[in-house]
């Protein structure tokens, strides 16, 4: 059903004026008090360089306020504004409409997190799973006396992790990834590309513990290298990549 | 506190391979193979069996494979397990790290380095050997 | 997971012989009783039908275990998955070993 007469009072700022649109379809989802999800659908003016983010601030601004979403920084660092766009996660600030060449834009909250409410999302088992593989440094000789040295790291030792430091949590790998869809206890794309950025660094003492832990039956043995949290991730971290090379270590190819 | 909806895509989610490229094809048409080929096997054993009845019993059976239908099933067959190989051995080197690329400074447009070139070919490669496979088989057993 | 990369690199190469050998034959010349039976006598091959029949059982029931823990988890159902897979591979393999130690024992 088409909603185009604006519900805001407020004169605000002057909506967007473009002789394109699309037509904008939000999941809307309360689990308090309804029972499936159901889509509303709003006419969206749209330029050339206009993201998915904005469009969906758009409709809160002047169709309907009470769209949940969640955003921040509108420049795919935070993180937050994770979603299924046209069937595949993105990040709504990343995506622009353009480059999605349809005119029905189809925005729904990510695969595989419990929904809050419309496209917001818990992350709680993403920071438990990524807590789990232990992401901190982890070292015998700590710096509690004066005068100690920094951990020096050559760049080419720095080379080997940092596009794994690039993870900005934001769940889309583990909203792609085909265990996730099926499998509760699976430990995610994400906690085991963070196991690798750790075991890949130099300064880091903690390799065989960070093994061990994932060496489990819902651990890294459930990836089947399907790629989908590559293809999705935002920040070219390339999860898979990671989750290989870890298992590499577990199978002898590394050491 | 009560149990939430987890939201996961579920199986529907787990055999979708639109929009994510060839690997997650090659990733439903591995499960796919494997438990066709796990059926295949189990019948196979039955159908082996059955030399213990003897040259009637083992002819009786063989009437019910050499058919046409049953050439199809195995030229079926052929191509499943040729798939399942070559993507098999593509997996267990990927699996290794080997041929995932090597990590560096991630820079736009992000493209993935680990779904590269080569192991697209190893799933290309093992699609076509497999149509091969299974042409060749249907070959030898409608050509004679 | 080893074991299923393990049984899989093995049986690659032998299921590839067995495959041979029916081409060679003459895939028609040989499904005949005959050819069949002098193919479990000879004792190579007949062992080397044993290995496989272990080999595949091992991989192909580890592999549906690992798509049934999958699709649902819990303690009780991750057993009876596990137990199930075990049964249905030993009773594979017994029923497989069966065919094979028999006419190659001549009890038909």
């Amino acid at each position: 059903m088409a909603q185009t007469t604006s519900l805001a009072e407020e004169n605000a700022s002057t909506p967007l004026s473009s002789q394109q649109s699309i037509i904008l379809r939000i999941a809307r989802y309360n689990p308090e008090h309804d029972s499936t999800k159901k889509f509303m659908e709003f006419n969206i003016p749209y330029e050339k360089w206009t993201t998915v983010l904005e469009a969906i601030l758009e409709v809160k601004k002047h169709l309907d306020h009470s769209v949940a979403v969640r955003y921040s920084c509108r420049q795919a660092t935070c993180g937050s504004c994770g979603m299924i766009i046209n069937g595949k996660p993105r990040l709504a600030c990343f995506t622009k409409i353009s480059e999605l060449n349809s005119n029905v834009i189809t925005v729904e909250p990510m695969n595989n997190f419990p929904i809050i409410r419309d496209l917001a999302v818990k992350f709680e088992r993403l920071f438990d799973t990524h807590h789990k593989v232990k992401p901190y440094l982890i070292r015998d000789d700590t710096e509690i006396t004066t005068n100690t040295k920094e951990f020096l790291q050559s760049p080419e030792e720095l080379e080997q992790y940092i596009q794994f430091s690039n993870c900005i949590k934001c769940g889309l790998c583990n909203s792609a990834c085909p265990t996730m869809a099926t499998d509760s206890s699976f430990v995610g794309p994400q906690a085991l590309a963070q196991a690798y950025r750790y075991v890949a660094d130099s300064r880091d003492k903690g390799k065989d513990d960070r093994l061990k832990i994932i060496d489990d039956s819902h651990g890294i043995w459930r990836c089947h290298f399907a790629g989908s949290c590559s293809q999705v991730c935002p920040k070219g971290v390339d999860p898979a990549m990671g989750i290989q090379l870890l298992r590499g270590y577990m199978l002898g190819f590394r050491s | 506190m009560t149990n939430q909806d987890e939201h996961k895509a579920g199986i529907g989610g787990m055999i979708n391979p639109r929009r994510y490229g060839v690997e997650r094809i090659a990733y439903l048409l591995m499960r796919l193979s494997g438990l066709g080929l796990l059926a295949y096997f189990i019948g196979h054993i039955y159908e082996t069996s059955t030399i213990l009845k003897g040259q009637v019993g083992w002819n009786e059976f063989l009437e019910l494979t050499q058919t046409n239908a049953g050439h199809a099933i195995l030229a079926i067959v052929i191509a499943m397990c040729v798939f399942h190989t070559v993507n098999g051995i593509r997996v267990m080197l990927g699996h290794g790290g080997v041929g995932v690329g090597k990590p560096a400074r991630p820079d736009y447009p992000y493209i993935p380095a680990s779904q590269n070139i080569r192991h697209k070919i190893g799933i290309y490669s093992a699609i076509i050997l497999a149509a091969i496979a299974m042409m060749y088989g249907l070959a030898v057993m409608f050509g004679e | 997971m080893k074991i299923h990369y393990g049984t899989a690199l093995a049986a690659v190469a032998l299921v590839a012989v067995h495959i041979l050998m029916r081409l060679t034959q003459g895939f028609a010349e040989s499904l005949e009783y005959d050819s069949v039976i002098a193919n479990y006598k000879f004792i190579p091959y007949a062992g080397m039908l044993e290995i496989i029949l272990i080999l595949l059982s091992i991989h192909g029931f580890n592999g549906l275990r690992v798509i049934l823990l999958e699709l649902k988890q819990g303690k009780t159902y991750e057993k009876a998955v596990s137990y199930g897979c075990v049964v249905a591979m030993i009773a594979l393999i017994a029923y497989g070993s069966r065919t094979i130690i028999m006419v190659n024992t001549g009890m038909t």
